[in-house]
């Protein structure tokens, strides 16, 4: 057991968190909420040429063959910085799956472009009903010919207007886990992005397909058996934002801290009185928990190890925690927090518990549960 | 980062476990809540201390394995999950022997180590006073310096096995005229010493848990002063980062989570066990959340520990967490028991011989000893997080 990252993980660490510091500031990110595309081609072209849309993915299509616990490294600094850019769509909701299900054409087709940062993409999986079992899942895609036809509404879906493809999770037999994953041409006719105005104006959109047509060769995976991957998908989407998450809270964490040693009432910092001190201790135990069941799953995934109970278990806590942190920190702050001209808002819309709706937290229990043998 | 464990910390939990189970099999002892603080039970400690499992850390001159504290402690994880009677060397093997190692001379650590190895004498504390809790250092306990002796005056509360004990590690003031950090010196004091007298304490489960001990001009040969005089508060500040950092804050109860999970797959209310009431099995599944995020914060503790630095601020982090986890297990089998909660280890119908009403009780004091979650707190905040004092 060893839980400290090694020196290339400190130095990845080290060099995210100065590139973001300088060019990620939190004007930047306010700017970003009130752009159409949310995020900045720039930065972008800047984050590719470091090295981070290839991290995670072969040298043979142009990436560093990293891990999953590199990427891990990288999420927390991305979530300490709040940073706006289409990179978890595009590596982790489809870049991963591409890489762990696809053809050797689908690979060489779309990993080397989302490496140099060419292409964005997105995952189509949420449905207005919601839902976490594969009934949730009604958009429809028929056979005709050698291409299937997508019609129905997605919702939740990251960074739409700007993808170039999105993986569309939809229906395709009556079996109830008869679902297909598919790679869609954002550009194709029919499909039509509406942006949701979000609490943290993070680029969320319903998609209406119409008749959207995508070639056979377009199935992620196994046609009429995509469940298992979709699981995949959101179990690595999970651990991803648990370790972003991770970095939302720890800035929150040492912003307060540096609050209450700062701001000075009754003549002494606030950061002085006991009361405050226990805050900061509980905001402190509850983001060492949430570090150490992050990394844990990180850990096992990347090791190739099964973690459905461990990601179960760093979901449920951080879920848990993240409103609990976030409280504490307002109630440290004062009004300051919730006035705009604070930086804390960015962090209070963003640690969501329930994030993007991916599952609910009593299903995490739930698994918890099940693991305990409580049936 | 690695979250797994070695072939061989696999191999040691595996044979720790084949010991308890042959052990519980042939009812040597009944796995009880506690049993790592009340379970006083030499022949017990004496098979522990033939499989080498007391001080597994400590240098191989004085008996000890030098295993790593990770390996210590899976070995203490697996006595606590059986509810294994280990009171008797638990305080010498997790900050006594530590504390002679850090602080002892030669020929102390000579005297005591391989005895306390080979499970022959047992050593409990002496640390605070009817009027010095949270504030150890305000202690009053007189040691007066004469030729060969120091003079031993005054009352510790709070001892457990007073009766078992040979030897008690003992605080007391030397220094009357410096500040009061600066004027305390750590003893290892026999207790057959002419002088010393206990008083029992009853707990509020009805246990005989502690002692008062008075000391009434008991001679203390010199040669138990370990390390500088004047220095023990110094001592005592590391030690009680190893008293507070281990499993036993999280697992103290661990039977009564074990006999919980049994209790609801196997009992019936209205027609369907109680697993498979949602609410209910979410409860379990929330405190099994929050254990497995204690033991995450255990195992840091002793990572930092091998690192070679006292886990201060982890083991106060630690504990308070984890005192807190096992106070809402026991109100959460209270709720889940109904009135058989209420029930004694000895009534009529109690569901697992008491091991509710014990822990119910007896949770009270997880945050307290050892440090109260309030100080722990402090500790967390100021030296943990810089905030400042005043």
């Amino acid at each position: 057991m060893n839980l400290a990252l090694s020196e290339e993980q400190e130095m990845l660490k080290k060099a995210a968190r100065d590139f973001l510091e300088e060019r990620c500031p939190k004007s930047f990110v306010k700017l970003m909420e009130q752009d159409d595309r949310g995020y900045s081609p720039e930065l972008w072209e800047e984050m590719a040429a470091l090295g981070w849309t290839g991290l995670v993915f072969p040298e043979a299509y142009g990436g560093s063959g990293m891990s999953f616990l590199d990427l891990a490294v990288l999420s927390e600094e991305m979530g300490r910085a709040c940073v706006p850019a289409p990179f978890f769509p595009t590596v982790v909701l489809a870049g991963l799956p591409i890489m762990n299900a696809g053809t050797d054409k689908q690979k060489g087709e779309y990993l080397p472009d989302i490496v140099s940062g060419k292409t964005i993409f997105s995952l189509a999986l949420l449905e207005p009903e919601l839902g976490h079992d594969p009934d949730a899942i009604t958009v429809e895609a028929t056979r005709d010919g050698n291409a299937y036809v997508i019609s129905g509404s997605k919702l939740f879906v990251p960074y739409a207007r700007v993808a170039d493809y999105l993986l569309c999770v939809a229906r395709t037999s009556r079996q109830q886990e008869g679902v297909t994953v598919l790679i869609v041409d954002a550009t194709s006719p029919g499909i039509a992005c509406t942006v949701l105005k979000t609490m943290a104006h993070d680029q969320l959109y319903e998609v209406v397909f119409d008749q959207v047509r995508v070639p056979r060769e377009n199935v992620l995976g196994q046609p009429d058996q995509g469940w298992p991957l979709v699981q995949s998908i959101v179990q690595g989407a999970n651990i991803a934002k648990c370790c972003e998450m991770v970095g939302n809270l720890q800035w929150v964490m040492e912003d307060t801290i540096a609050y209450a040693k700062d701001r000075k009432q009754f003549d002494r910092p606030i950061g002085s009185f006991q009361v405050i001190q226990h805050y900061c201790a509980d905001m402190y135990t509850c983001v060492e928990g949430a570090r150490l069941c992050a990394y844990q799953a990180a850990w096992m995934l990347s090791e190739g190890l099964a973690c459905a109970k461990e990601t179960a278990l760093a979901k449920s806590w951080i879920n848990e925690v993240s409103p609990r942190v976030l409280n504490l920190a307002h109630q440290i702050h004062g009004a300051m927090g919730v006035s705009m001209e604070h930086e804390l808002h960015f962090y209070t819309t963003r640690a969501r518990p329930v994030e993007v709706g991916y599952d609910q937290s009593s299903s995490y229990l739930e698994a918890i549960a099940q693991d305990m043998g409580l049936v | 980062m690695d979250f797994s464990f070695t072939q061989e910390q696999k191999r040691l939990r595996q044979e720790v476990r084949d010991f308890l189970e042959d052990e519980v099999g042939r009812r040597l002892w009944k796995p009880s809540c506690d049993a790592w603080i009340q379970g006083h039970n030499p022949a017990f400690t004496k098979r522990v201390a033939q499989r080498g499992w007391i001080g597994l850390t400590w240098p191989r001159e004085y008996g000890g394995h030098e295993r790593s504290f990770l390996d210590r402690l899976i070995v203490t994880e697996e006595m606590l999950r059986y509810g294994a009677p280990a009171a008797c060397h638990w305080f010498s093997d997790r900050q006594i022997g530590g504390s002679i190692l850090s602080y002892g001379s030669e020929e102390q650590k000579r005297e005591f180590l391989p005895k306390i190895v080979r499970g022959d004498i047992y050593v409990g504390l002496g640390m605070s006073e009817p009027e010095s809790g949270s504030d150890l250092a305000s202690l009053k306990m007189r040691a007066t310096e004469e030729d060969e002796v120091y003079v031993v005056n005054g009352q510790k509360t709070w001892t457990s096995g007073a009766s078992f004990i040979n030897y008690v590690n003992l605080f007391a003031r030397t220094d009357s005229d410096a500040p009061k950090h600066r004027g305390i010196s750590e003893f290892i004091v026999p207790m057959d010493l002419p002088g010393i007298s206990r008083i029992p304490m009853i707990d509020i489960t009805g246990t005989e848990a502690w002692n008062d001990l008075f000391f009434d001009n008991v001679r203390v040969p010199k040669k138990y002063l370990i390390g500088q005089k004047n220095t023990g508060f110094y001592h005592v500040v590391e030690q009680l980062a190893y008293e507070r950092g281990g499993m036993e804050r999280l697992m103290g109860n661990y039977p009564l989570f074990d006999a919980l999970v049994t209790f609801i797959k196997e009992t019936k209310r209205n027609g369907r066990t109680l697993s498979q009431d949602t609410r209910i099995r979410h409860k379990l599944a929330q405190l099994q959340v929050e254990f497995e995020v204690g033991r995450l914060l255990m195992y840091k503790v002793a990572a930092v520990m091998d690192a070679g630095r006292p886990p201060t601020v982890e083991a106060a982090m630690s504990k308070s967490y984890a005192t807190a986890f096992e106070q809402r297990l026991a109100n959460t089998a209270m709720d889940i028991l109904g009135p058989y909660g209420l029930l004694l280890g000895d009534s009529k119908f109690v569901p697992f011989e008491g091991l509710a009403s014990h822990s119910y009780l007896a949770s009270k004091g997880y945050s307290l000893q050892a440090g109260s979650r309030e100080i722990l707190k402090n500790i967390i905040a100021t030296r943990g997080l810089g905030l400042p004092t005043s």
